[in-house]
């Protein structure tokens, strides 16, 4: 009985070694998609990044050298409390290996701290704010799609420049419309221009006629929306029926996505002009890659966020490969060193700071009028590509610890 | 340039004119609730899915039958009573005799599931729908910029409230109803069909619903939680004018629709909550609310 006990052992012991020996930890690579799968963010990140992120282990052939691939997701309905318990479990006891899109700030930096003192590697494509690559930057942490900072750049610039000077902010009531709101009069202020006022509106919120009416007042050329989702799309729908743009005004929406202009409809977002990391129907590489997307979605198209997770974990795929481990660090510091070039077309130009900034090129972009648009979801004309270092906060501007100054 | 509380009167008038939109729909909510509450004693949870699935009715028939608004206005509360009058028959109507909590729960079980089976086919980012042609652009009042769209709302509300709580408190039906809910066995026996009249009565508040979605449909995104969004001030409206009472709740959603209106001015960062405070202040001074009889 004693003998066979110690056999046992000396057999588990021989078994555990073997696995430490192993490139891959249980043989087996999982990247687990925490995103929002109910809430409202699911149209702009959601299922479609679940997807994202599975065409892009299927491109890359389901195996990194030979051990197998796997997707794993959740919902952590924009709390951070949950997406930090769920990443504790995905880490801890379902060897989670790394985790794509986490829209939502909170949520992000949630799941920030748990990967950073893991040593997991974290590939944020949803979230917004720009904390994620200053006080909160980790060595195994990546900020991929866009940011505050570079949404402010893209839009406030171009809006200034034309002769937007003077502007007044709708902002949501939270850390996301503070931080946004801050970048944009940031932009402004450099620029010459002035602000005028703020109103800070409950999050979320319905009605948004009182708050247009004040900016109306105000007398401001721009009325900046520092809101995301449904509260963009009823002040930009209640804008127009108070004939605000009408008046003269004209909004500036600081984080306008795809699916919130498809929301809107041409007739009413029509002009209006955004900044954005990605738009399926720039070129051949992105039609082709959106067309397969597409596809599978009933025939929507990507957001910037689904792009943007399926480059960040093919990205991570090849970094793995060339670590020829899943060692947090080791693959960090490949995907650091790797160029940044998928079939998706997304990351233009891209590369990863020290910060962990990936920093690629933007598009400043304007809503077609209906007449223009050629068939569903043609929403865009692009005005102009900002190059990536003059869309993204400057490296010697982060307050991120891993910075050398 | 003249003042009132340190703003200016003219941006006043035109914020005590939107806090008055704005109580259309918190009125017309409240109708409905306080209408099944009043004769049905149930806590319809599920009210706020059913003013989302009045806007829903009314783009789908927009995109797929080119059903124009003022047939959606006419179509969609009908289309959203039956369903109601459905759940009536077959869930609700087995929980007359329990506690309200179990009302409360079954419908707000159901208001998950109808948001849950909209947000699957529609996603949640929400869908566009114009404002009908006949009620575009607006007027200059001078002192604000009023859409006409918005002018009509207060109108439709206004006829439908006033339409209702007579209806309810001078005809000989609304008679009925009322005896009903008092002593259904008495009235029975009168020989009224007590059971139909109810199912009649919850199809009419859910319709009111259903009309309030269409209304809103023009002005707010058209998306699957658009009424979860409402549903808990409109029940905090309820509470506040006296659950059950029609005049109550038309009156307390008119007034706090302005109330959070000037919040909006005076403290924007409140008029998310203002309308709880009031709720809580009622409830410890007067808890059978501003217009109920008894406690």
């Amino acid at each position: 009985m004693l003998k066979k006990a110690l056999i046992g052992a000396v057999a588990l012991t021989a078994l555990t070694a073997a696995q430490a020996q192993a490139q891959y930890s249980e043989n087996k690579i999982k990247i687990g998609v925490l995103t929002d799968l109910s809430g409202t963010y699911s149209d702009l990140a959601g299922k479609g990044a679940i997807l994202a992120a599975q065409m892009a282990v299927e491109d890359f052939g389901g195996k990194v050298n030979g051990v197998p691939v796997e997707i794993v997701s959740a919902d952590h309905q924009n709390k951070a409390d949950i997406a930090s318990s769920i990443a504790r479990k995905w880490y801890d006891a379902e060897g989670v290996d790394a985790i794509a899109e986490l829209v939502t700030t909170a949520a992000a930096v949630a799941v920030r701290e748990v990967s950073k003192e893991k040593g997991k590697i974290d590939l944020v494509s949803g979230a917004a704010s720009t904390p994620l690559t200053n006080d909160k930057c980790s060595p195994t942490g990546f900020h991929w799609t866009y940011d505050t900072y570079a949404l402010a750049n893209g839009t406030a610039n171009a809006v200034v420049k034309t002769g937007g000077k003077s502007w007044y902010f709708l902002t949501a009531d939270y850390a996301f419309g503070h931080n946004l709101q801050a970048q944009t009069e940031r932009v402004v202020k450099a620029n010459g221009g002035e602000v005028k006022g703020a109103v800070k509106h409950p999050f979320p919120n319905s009605d948004f006629s009182s708050f247009l009416l004040q900016a109306q007042s105000s007398g401001a050329q721009i009325i900046g929306l520092a809101n995301a989702g449904a509260d963009t799309i009823n002040a930009i729908k209640q804008a127009k029926e108070f004939g605000i743009t009408q008046g003269g005004q004209s909004l500036a929406g600081l984080l306008v996505f795809i699916t919130d202009v498809h929301s809107l409809g041409l007739e009413t977002a029509q002009g209006m002009m955004l900044t954005t990391g990605y738009y399926w129907n720039r070129d051949d590489e992105t039609r082709a890659w959106s067309k397969r997307w597409s596809a599978k979605m009933d025939g929507k198209m990507p957001s910037m966020v689904h792009a943007g997770t399926y480059s960040s974990v093919m990205h991570y795929l090849k970094a793995l490969a060339a670590a020829k481990t899943d060692d947090g660090i080791k693959v960090a510091d490949q995907m650091r060193a790797l160029p940044i070039k998928d079939a998706s077309g997304f990351a233009v130009n891209g590369k990863i700071r020290a910060d962990g900034r990936m920093v690629h090129d933007m598009y400043l972009a304007q809503v077609k009028k209906p007449s223009e648009s050629k068939g569903p979801w043609d929403y865009y004309n692009i005005v102009r590509t900002i190059p990536g270092d003059d869309a993204y906060q400057p490296l010697a501007e982060s307050t991120c610890a891993l910075v050398k100054k | 340039m003249m003042t009132l509380f340190g703003i200016p009167t003219a941006a006043l008038f035109g914020q005590l004119l939107l806090g008055l939109i704005n109580g259309a729909f918190y009125a017309m909510l409240s109708l409905g609730l306080a209408l099944i509450f009043g004769l049905l004693n149930i806590i319809n949870f599920s009210h706020g899915a059913q003013y989302m699935m009045g806007a829903f009715v009314a783009w789908l028939g927009l995109t797929y039958l080119g059903a124009n608004y003022w047939v959606a206005l006419a179509l969609a509360p009908v289309i959203v009573a039956a369903f109601g009058i459905v759940l009536e028959r077959t869930m609700l109507s087995r929980l007359y005799k329990l506690d309200h909590l179990y009302g409360l729960l079954l419908t707000f079980g159901l208001a998950l599931i109808i948001e849950g089976f909209f947000r699957q086919l529609y996603g949640i980012s929400g869908m566009p729908y114009a404002v009908p042609k006949e009620l575009a652009g607006g007027w200059n009042l001078g002192f604000m910029y009023l859409p006409i769209y918005r002018a009509w709302v207060v109108f439709a509300s206004l006829v439908l409230c006033i339409g209702t709580w007579l209806l309810i408190e001078k005809t000989k039906l609304g008679a009925y109803l009322r005896a009903a809910t008092e002593n259904p066995a008495l009235v029975q026996a009168f020989g009224i069909n007590v059971p139909v009249m109810i199912t009649l009565t919850y199809g009419f508040g859910v319709a009111l619903a259903a009309f309030a979605g269409v209304l809103a449909a023009p002005i707010y995104s058209v998306n699957p939680l658009m009424g979860s969004n409402l549903i808990i001030v409109v029940f905090a409206v309820v509470v506040i004018g006296g659950m059950g009472s029609i005049m109550g709740s038309i009156v307390t959603g008119f007034m706090l629709g302005i109330l959070e209106g000037l919040t909006k001015v005076v403290y924007p960062e409140a008029a998310g909550t203002v309308i709880f405070m009031v709720m809580v202040i009622v409830l410890l001074i007067k808890p059978a609310g501003l217009f109920g009889k008894g406690a």
